[in-house]
């Protein structure tokens, strides 16, 4: 462990991970709650995504930071502290940002608080390790996450509302898939995704 | 077990008070600590963030307002007090706000006003416009909503919805006390008169929601707005 001995040093597999390996929606299958609910479009799926690795990367790097002086029987607790605070902080941000993606994300913003990615993270990573290990596990984390948001986004914009981050693809004629913008077409997005990944890891598995 | 019972060895030394209270003030103070650093890091965050929100939400906020006001060039805000409306100066936040739009040569071509109520999944806050000339709503803008993507939301994007708000009769009857007819909900192509809603179908609760809300809206502002068209007409003359 890196609290024994000399701490180890970083490395790029600890931010690679959480990419592919480690994915945490299309691996560990966690955060499914703003996963399937706030992915109808491009720009929410981004806005989720970069929100969610903001509260991610800040919470990881201030309980690594201060994971000496919390007593065991506080931890989650403090946590949770931690990460509301940033989740107040990036609400006022994207707030300030843009109101109509404050509009479209909605209650979401808050609930970042009880995505069990970030408080993983914290308990099983950034309590454990030192301050740069936990930033580009983070980071690697956080940015997996955005790209499965956006994954899911791409497709149920694209066959419920016939666009890409708004610009129209199909033209006039193209008759939307309202389902794919309702919350059972997240359930099929996800499924098709997760059934696309299994296919490609077995088939990995199966070469080798 | 009759014989002799061997003296208990405590695994760990049996709690002294000072020990105990020590552990605790660790724990509160730790709390106590990120709490404290915490607060401070939303205030700030909040007194940093704050006049941007609150220029965005003006500036979303007079958007609707000329969007809901057609041919507003210019607008000013009133007050309501007792039953009389006054100009607005400075800023008020409770104060029930009625915005007067006034064209190039500054003739009040409509009010806009603000209105809220129970929509499918949650509050419902909508914009519109009543035109003094026309006696009627003239413009609808959805400010908040949080009505079923592809459903409840067409109440924002439907253009056969949206034509229902661009003259919707509201005349008051000759004591210019009541709405002489109240607005009404009807179903999709059912429509025979002016002060009818004509529903979106698959979303018919949202655009009852929406009529109910003009309804009673309309209902207590346009006598108020008839009542005080000189002034409002000359308020900022």
């Amino acid at each position: 462990m890196a609290q024994t001995g000399a701490p180890a040093a970083p490395n790029m597999d600890v931010l690679l991970k959480g990419l592919w390996r480690d994915n945490p929606v299309f691996v560990m299958l966690l955060g499914m709650c703003p996963v399937l609910a706030v992915t109808n479009s491009v720009v929410n799926a981004v806005a989720m995504g970069a929100a969610t690795t903001f509260v991610l990367f800040m919470s990881s790097t201030i309980v690594s930071l201060v994971r000496h002086w919390i007593p065991k029987q506080v931890r989650i607790a403090s946590f949770i502290l931690i990460i509301a605070t940033f989740v107040t902080v990036v609400e006022y941000l994207i707030q300030a940002i843009s109101l109509d993606i404050h509009k479209a994300l909605g209650a979401f913003i808050s609930l970042i608080v009880v995505n069990c990615v970030i408080l993983g993270r914290a308990e099983a990573f950034a309590s454990k390790n030192s301050v740069g290990k936990s930033m580009l596990d983070a980071l690697g984390i956080g940015v997996g996450f955005t790209i499965a948001c956006l994954c899911l986004g791409l497709v149920r914009e694209l066959l419920g509302n016939g666009t890409i981050a708004g610009l129209p693809v199909f033209g006039a004629e193209f008759e939307p898939w309202i389902i794919m913008i309702l919350p059972g077409g997240a359930f099929f997005v996800l499924g098709a995704w997760l059934l696309l990944f299994n296919w490609l890891r077995e088939r990995k598995e199966q070469r080798t | 077990m009759n014989g002799p019972t061997p003296p208990i060895t405590p695994t760990t030394p049996p709690p002294a008070s000072g020990a105990d209270g020590a552990n605790s003030m660790r724990m509160i103070l730790t709390m106590g600590g990120i709490g404290l650093l915490s607060g401070i890091l939303i205030v700030l965050t909040f007194q940093w963030t704050f006049p941007t929100i609150k220029r965005n939400k003006a500036i979303a906020l007079e958007r609707a307002i000329f969007e809901v006001v057609p041919g507003a060039q210019t607008k000013a805000a009133f007050k309501l007090v007792g039953t009389s409306l006054q100009l607005l100066e400075g800023e008020d936040e409770r104060a029930i706000k009625y915005y007067a739009c006034y064209d190039a040569d500054r003739r009040l071509v409509g009010v806009a006003l603000e209105a809220q109520g129970q929509g499918f999944q949650d509050v419902l806050r909508v914009l519109y416009g009543y035109s003094p000339r026309k006696h009627g709503v003239v413009g609808l803008k959805v400010l908040e909503s949080k009505e079923t993507p592809g459903l409840g939301d067409k109440i924002e994007t439907d253009p056969d919805f949206r034509a229902n708000f661009e003259t919707l009769d509201v005349t008051l009857d000759e004591e210019k006390t009541r709405v002489f007819h109240p607005i009404e909900m009807v179903k999709h192509g059912k429509k025979t008169e002016p002060w009818q809603v004509e529903a979106i179908t698959g979303a018919t609760i949202s655009s009852r929601a929406i009529a109910n809300i003009l309804r009673e809206s309309t209902a207590k502002s346009v006598p108020v707005i008839e009542g005080n068209l000189e002034i409002l007409q000359e308020g900022t003359q």
